[in-house]
């Protein structure tokens, strides 16, 4: 069961929530796919750590060979080619790495070469196999680490996946949550959460992805984030509330459902209502 | 010496565009004949490195210069690697900057900003 946590913005509890997880169901995967700043492996401090590079491949030519055709120029549509002063260009941020450019040559005059960008690391904490991807500072893109990181084929069999999304709904977020059973939605209790929400909540529709959302950072009176998921009846998995506690675990980098017993019932309880949320869904569809 | 402005509309009268790969159109100047031309900006619906093919068009325009508001790092790479050089516009004006320019009153465009990279949806 693949089950993936996101939120609009940064700093609403996606961590929180998928290490927590994570650990309250024990045999478990929990994948960091926060690339630009993962921070899951603090809270789990994984031992046997093994890290593999990964690279793209980046197109380069042989000016000996280039006739000035123009083929890949126009080819190319996220435009990473120029032709200046008799020359071919390539840059390398904008360059998708498809080889289309490589193919149409009609001079055999590119060639791939390949560009580390980043790595993952693979750890274990407990019973829980801890897989971290880190996009190199400067790079444009952590879709190719996220590839890399969902589609590992040497990952152990284990009954659950956590998959920490990067925050926002663009690109990087769509290939984390792309192979997901399930979604938790993570919302702050303020105006400017129901915003960010609404971000997550028109991708996970898009997506056609079932859904849920955890309310972080609970505090007495008016919940703007739980108004808005009443009123698109969007079902409503747990509350946390804004506790000074939980704040301390949390800031200590401790596991709350490994350190308190109040939180191990919380989010034992919290992965109970997912799991049957993703069951009933699944009969849904295959009754 | 041909000259280049990204503008908003194929007129005289319309504002200098404040975007260089997304402008709409470029109005091409010839500062001896006077004449103009506008080219339209077939990079400005690109999905991504707009900056670099609306300077490869720019390019093969064979300008001498560059007037605009700002560039983006890419694109100012292309234009430089083809030795255009780029000055900065001082208001909305595209007789005002072309005549600043003749008086040699432009300073050159030197803050090269990192991109808007995503503005175009991609």
């Amino acid at each position: 069961m693949k089950i993936a946590v996101l939120s609009g913005k940064g700093g609403t509890g996606k961590t929180l929530i998928s290490v927590n997880l994570a650990a309250a169901a024990k045999d478990a995967i929990y994948i960091d796919c926060d690339v630009e700043e993962p921070n899951g492996y603090l809270f789990f401090k994984p031992v046997d750590v093994i890290s593999k590079q990964v690279s793209i491949k980046i197109p380069f030519v042989s000016e000996n060979l280039c006739s000035g055709c123009r083929e890949c120029v126009e080819f190319c549509k996220f435009n990473a080619l120029a032709y200046i002063n008799n020359k071919l260009v390539v840059f390398d941020e904008v360059c998708h790495s498809c080889g289309g450019c490589v193919l149409f040559c009609p001079e055999k005059a590119l060639q791939e070469k390949r560009k580390v960008i980043g790595e993952i690391q693979k750890g274990i904490s407990e019973d829980v196999t801890i897989i971290t991807g880190i996009l190199n500072t400067g790079e444009a893109s952590g879709v190719p680490i996220i590839k890399n990181l969902l589609h590992d084929s040497s990952l152990p069999l284990k009954s659950f996946t956590f998959i920490d999304c990067p925050p926002g709904s663009a690109c990087i977020v769509m290939e984390s949550i792309q192979d997901a059973d399930y979604c938790i939605l993570v919302a702050e209790p303020t105006v400017f959460g129901v915003h960010n929400l609404d971000m997550v909540y028109e991708l996970v529709k898009l997506f056609d992805k079932p859904h849920g959302v955890v309310l972080n950072k609970c505090l007495e009176g008016k919940n703007p984030a739980e108004r808005f998921s009443i009123e698109r009846d969007i079902k409503v998995l747990g509350k946390i509330p804004f506790d000074n506690q939980l704040g301390m675990l949390n800031t200590n980098a401790l596991i709350a459902a490994r350190k308190d017993e109040k939180y191990k019932a919380f989010f034992v309880s919290l992965l109970d209502t997912v799991v049957k949320e993703v069951l009933q869904h699944a009969t849904a569809i295959n009754p | 010496m041909k000259i280049v402005l990204p503008v908003d509309d194929k007129n005289m009268e319309t504002d200098v565009c404040i975007s260089f790969g997304r402008t709409p159109y470029f109005l091409i100047f010839d500062t001896e004949s006077k004449e103009s031309t506008f080219l339209a900006n077939h990079a400005a619906n690109s999905q991504g490195g707009a900056g670099i093919k609306a300077a490869q068009a720019i390019v093969d325009q064979k300008v001498d210069a560059l007037l605009a508001p700002r560039c983006g790092k890419n694109a100012a790479e292309v234009i430089s690697a083809a030795e255009i050089k780029m000055y900065k516009t001082m208001n909305n004006s595209i007789m005002d900057n072309i005549n600043a320019f003749n008086d040699g009153k432009l300073a050159l465009l030197e803050d090269i900003h990192a991109g808007f990279h995503g503005v175009g949806g991609r």
